[in-house]
């Protein structure tokens, strides 16, 4: 399964009410789904867990769009060991 | 209507109840009904817990007991009389007081007055007052019961949805009706709480970091002790302590509506122990799985609606409690360090307390008591 319908699917099972055909990949994911913080952290667990990358709260600010954090997850997989 | 499911209750046993509390939600095939007690009382046993299963009509779900006598008839059942439609279930789960046909129906100026700006048809109206007069709060109820289902194709998803928002309707009118509320706010700084979590968070993986909702609780909890009248019920005209400290905590539904379940003994569990209980509490208000004791047996709620961008809430208290803490956001705020004025992450707490239960006075010490808290977050 490629990287993208991986993660969306991480993110449609931690919030089951979101419509991904209606997201927009390029623009701020809070912006256009409710979720919360916790939401949020239980998605980064289940990509932990998934895909084995641990995504620090530091890097957080940096991950607006799905897209960056597509682009994250790629770079941290590729570097990893 | 042949049978139903009990929903959720709106009193626990020892509470005194009056001809025409509404104490229970029932979901029918079609609606949400309320279910009104017939007469005064002290419910005396709860028979049947909120659950998914069906009740067949005529279930007895608790014994009252009437004012000075030991016998405890069954009181309240799934109602017999069935809702004809989803327009009016409160009404229709209302048993007719006998009328003499004729009769000019008894109603107060108020709910008259109130009727007529709704239309309402006079005769169609069941009274709870004295000789089954129409009293304001019968008018309101038929408005409440008939505006929000009307027209409403049934679904399982609306007839849920309908249930919790009308078990929020009749738990805040209750609760906005009787609670005299007063409000305290303060500003509590943050910094120094959220850099101690940030540096416990950063070695570990997302499923054991911890959100600073995790912090606030405890904080809450520790303070409960030091003025343990915000941590109870209001009942018979007197504060009752709660049997330890359950904070109800209000978690919202992305649909609409919210649910406040309780976090046992707060005030004994570690911060990680108490990020994985409020983490299981939203799953399970969100996919369901609930247990009926989690939703009533909160002893004071705890609301963070921070996430919604706003600086302060001032929250409604769930009755029988007598206090509610609300936390805004973690924002930048201008603060004063050593006179100079610099910009520091805090939050606004908001207390609204019941005064029948307890005084500003020891409110202020309450919300200082969670500052205080807050600033030493290794202790927490």
């Amino acid at each position: 399964m490629v990287l993208k319908d991986e993660v969306l699917n991480l993110l449609q099972e931690v919030a089951p009410e979101v419509d991904l055909g209606s997201l927009d990949l390029n623009l701020p994911l809070r912006d256009q789904v409710d979720i919360d913080s916790m939401d949020f952290l239980n998605f980064l667990g289940r990509i932990y867990e998934t895909l084995g990358v641990n995504v620090p709260e530091s890097d957080y600010a940096s991950l607006r769009c799905l897209n960056d954090l597509l682009q994250y997850l790629e770079k941290k997989r590729g570097g990893a060991p | 209507m042949d049978k139903g499911k009990l929903v959720s209750w709106l009193v626990k046993e020892g509470d005194r109840v009056k001809k025409g509390d509404v104490i229970a939600v029932v979901e029918t095939q079609k609606s949400a009904v309320d279910v009104e007690v017939w007469q005064d009382g002290t419910v005396e046993k709860i028979l049947v817990q909120p659950s998914e299963a069906d009740l067949p009509v005529g279930t007895v779900l608790a014994l009252l007991g009437g004012d000075g006598e030991a016998a405890a008839p069954p009181a309240e059942a799934v109602p017999k009389k069935a809702p004809a439609a989803a327009t009016r279930p409160a009404v229709a789960a209302r048993p007719l007081p006998p009328t003499v046909p004729g009769e000019r129906a008894k109603i107060s100026p108020a709910a008259r007055r109130r009727a007529e700006e709704f239309r309402l048809d006079l005769a169609k109206l069941r009274g709870s007052g004295p000789e089954g007069a129409v009293v304001l709060e019968d008018v309101e109820a038929a408005i409440a019961a008939q505006t929000p289902a009307a027209g409403l194709p049934a679904s399982g998803a609306q007839d849920k949805q309908l249930a919790m928002r009308r078990a929020i309707a009749a738990a805040m009118e209750k609760s906005h009706r009787e609670i005299p509320l007063y409000f305290l706010e303060t500003l509590i700084p943050m910094e120094r709480a959220l850099s101690w979590m940030e540096a416990r968070n950063r070695d570990r993986p997302p499923n054991e970091r911890l959100l600073y909702v995790a912090l606030l609780l405890k904080a809450v909890a520790l303070a409960l002790r030091e003025v343990p009248e915000f941590n109870g019920y209001y009942l018979n005209g007197a504060f009752q302590p709660g049997p330890g400290i359950h904070l109800g905590v209000a978690v919202s539904l992305r649909e609409g509506g919210l649910q406040a379940p309780a976090i046992h003994d707060v005030d004994q569990k570690d911060l990680s122990r108490i990020m994985a209980e409020a983490q299981g509490l939203v799953k399970r208000v969100r996919g369901g799985g609930l247990k009926g004791s989690e939703l009533t047996d909160p002893t004071i709620t705890v609301t963070s609606l921070g996430e919604e961008g706003v600086e302060k809430v001032f929250g409604l208290i769930y009755p029988p409690q007598v206090a509610i803490v609300g936390f805004g956001k973690v924002y930048q705020a201008p603060l004063v360090e050593e006179g100079q004025v610099v910009a520091r992450r805090a939050i606004t707490a908001v207390l609204s307390a019941d005064h029948r239960a307890n005084d500003g006075h020891r409110g202020a010490l309450f919300l200082k008591a969670i500052q205080r808290r807050l600033q030493e977050p290794e202790k927490l």
